[in-house]
């Protein structure tokens, strides 16, 4: 089923996703409609144009792609299923999800995977190729979180400032080879180990098979990886003296 | 009816702009189908534009934008302006009737020019003597309120969504270099025709989505230059604050976006040495215009635009480039109903101003 989402109210659009049989579904001139797939499972959605806030919120397993540049809050609490897009994201990807994975081939806004965190099984999976701007992983408290820079210049991080400012759970991977220089003594830090790297591979493949980039130029460069540091906890920003 | 201030709501807003570097006239129906997509954003209580370019006709006298309450406050401000402005041209702004504009107070336009000897006897820069006219008008004056009192560019607003705003407003039959356009989603006011944005003050003109919590600091200093807050919202202290360090402390606009969204005292330690220099001076000197809470606003001046976002970057904006044109918004898609195709696209660091203006030695 193709639908041609010109004009249409967020509404309208959604609720012929819902009620559509089919499985799989394209969507022609997406711009700017919101909720987007919210809490959808079982179907697959491609969606050319620009859809609007929270893509795929509270999504429930099934797949969406974007073939071009997605907005705010996209896989907002979502907890199952994925979300592929071919182009950028706005600020608070992966908002608050607990399950499935977000594989962005461009740079995400402020505050990517912001109160990310894992449910029993579940750890959810932020990928982004390229930058991630200011305060990523904020507040994490679970799941994976990795940052390939693939356009990066030498010498410059693919990160802003206050990465994994208030983490408590969970992990960032940056592909990199030297930390933020505000790197908070509330992290820890490592180069990845075997252990590490085998714990991303899956997700880089996965990566380059759906953008079309080379995994082993990918892959072959230092990954470092962020946890929370226990022994120091985060104590709070917003309203110490700055 | 209660106005701002007299109430409190707890209850999100859209900005959008796009600016032409060539001069181009653009249709000010552009402005209003891009700020239309964002609809959901704001909830009726507000909408407005700020056209430049528009008046090329009457470039070189101040035009102002009058709201009046009734007839009586109509007269005692025709009262005023005449003993301190030649004025050229006078008219009611025409408007379209709209199902869904309703209330509105009488709006007129008048063109005018600072009488010569009120200006010498002032002893005042012509600017200055305008300035203190208008703020004169909107503290002294019951039920009158100048909106918009620059050159060659025009505020329109009213309580109701954009959309039906620019419609109201014939904006359609404007066309200028540069719109900027709001819809608003009042946090803490009842929606008034004088509360929607932009605010202006001469030929700046704010539209602001995000809530300050500085207001009172930045208020309490405007308010020792002879500015006067009359309306209680945020977004009136923003414009005061560009028109205090841009006009009158001659500030660079970077320098300015510098002031009211500075980096964190941490972040500062980390640059280079001049560059430290520089921003502790700013921050030293003029630490109650810093702007905390959420914002991203634009804005407008005679010959340019600014786009700049709060430190924290709490507020979404966007802006893209096709050719001469450019293009700043709160979602992506306002841009693209516009400009489907654009050479480049992104999203600026928070408290980092993009800045553009007319290109050299263009005349619009």
């Amino acid at each position: 089923m193709v639908i041609d989402a010109r004009n249409m109210h967020f509404k309208d659009l959604n609720e012929s996703i819902r009620r559509s049989p089919d499985a799989s579904i394209e969507i022609q001139n997406c711009c700017g409609q919101r909720y987007i797939g919210c809490g959808l499972s079982g179907k697959e959605l491609q969606i050319y144009g620009t859809p609007g806030n929270a893509l795929g919120a509270y999504l429930s397993g099934a797949n969406l792609f974007v073939h071009g540049n997605g907005q705010d809050a996209a896989g907002d609490t979502m907890d199952g299923g994925s979300i592929y897009v071919d182009g950028l994201l706005g600020d608070a990807a992966g908002y608050a999800m607990r399950g499935g994975s977000i594989y962005v081939h461009g740079n995400v806004g402020y505050r990517a995977g912001i109160h990310m965190k894992a449910y029993e099984e579940k750890s959810p999976l932020l990928v982004v190729g390229g930058e991630a701007g200011s305060f990523l992983g904020e507040y994490q408290a679970g799941g994976t979180i990795i940052v390939l820079g693939l356009h990066t210049e030498k010498g410059r991080l693919p990160v802003g400032n206050f990465c994994g400012m208030g983490m408590h759970g969970g992990s960032i991977y940056l592909r990199a080879e030297t930390l933020p220089p505000d790197f908070s003594e509330r992290l820890l830090s490592r180069e990845a180990s075997e252990e590490d790297r085998s714990h991303i591979q899956p997700a880089v493949q996965e990566f380059c098979r759906a953008f079309g980039e080379d995994f082993e130029t990918v892959w072959n460069a230092c990954f470092l990886v962020i946890t929370p540091n226990s022994q120091n906890p985060y104590k709070q920003l917003y309203a110490a003296e700055q | 009816m209660q106005r701002e201030g007299e109430i409190r709501i707890p209850s999100g807003c859209a900005v959008s702009g796009i600016f032409s570097k060539a001069g181009t006239p653009i249709s000010g129906d552009t402005i209003i189908r891009s700020i239309s997509v964002m609809h959901d954003r704001s909830n009726g209580l507000g909408g407005g534009f700020a056209g430049y370019g528009i008046y090329p006709e009457y470039k070189k006298y101040y035009a102002f934008h009058i709201f009046y309450d009734n007839s009586v406050s109509k007269q005692e401000c025709e009262k005023f302006l005449e003993r301190h402005f030649d004025i050229i041209n006078l008219s009611k702004i025409p408007t379209r009737k709209h199902p869904k504009i309703m209330d509105e107070p009488l709006i007129w336009r008048y063109f005018v020019t600072p009488l010569p000897h009120k200006l010498s006897d002032s002893q005042l820069d012509e600017r200055e003597f305008v300035a203190r006219c208008v703020i004169r008008v909107n503290t002294q004056i019951n039920g009158a309120y100048i909106f918009s009192s620059g050159k060659n560019m025009g505020v329109f607003k009213a309580v109701g969504f954009p959309e039906d705003v620019g419609e109201f407003y014939r904006l359609d039959e404007y066309s200028g270099y540069c719109w900027t356009a709001h819809g608003r989603y009042p946090t803490n006011t009842p929606g008034w025709w004088g509360g929607a944005h932009p605010f202006a003050l001469l030929d700046f003109s704010i539209v602001h989505n995000g809530e300050i919590s500085s207001y009172d600091a930045n208020r309490r200093w405007v308010e020792m230059f002879g500015y006067t807050c009359n309306l209680q919202t945020d977004t009136e202290v923003i414009t005061y604050i560009f028109d205090y360090l841009i006009r009158k402390q001659g500030l660079t606009l970077q320098e300015a976006a510098s002031v009211v969204a500075a980096p964190f005292w941490d972040t500062i330690r980390r640059m280079p040495e001049k560059e430290q220099e520089r921003l502790t001076y700013l921050r030293d000197v003029f630490s109650s215009l810093l702007i905390t809470g959420p914002f991203s606003i634009l804005l407008g001046f005679e010959g340019g635009l600014m786009a700049l976002n709060d430190r924290l970057k709490l507020r979404s904006m966007v802006v893209a480039e096709k050719g001469d044109t450019f293009y700043v918004a709160s979602e992506e898609s306002a841009i693209r109903i516009i400009e489907p195709e654009v050479d480049r696209l992104w999203a600026p660091r928070g408290g980092e101003p993009v800045i553009v203006r007319l290109s050299s030695g263009t005349s619009v």
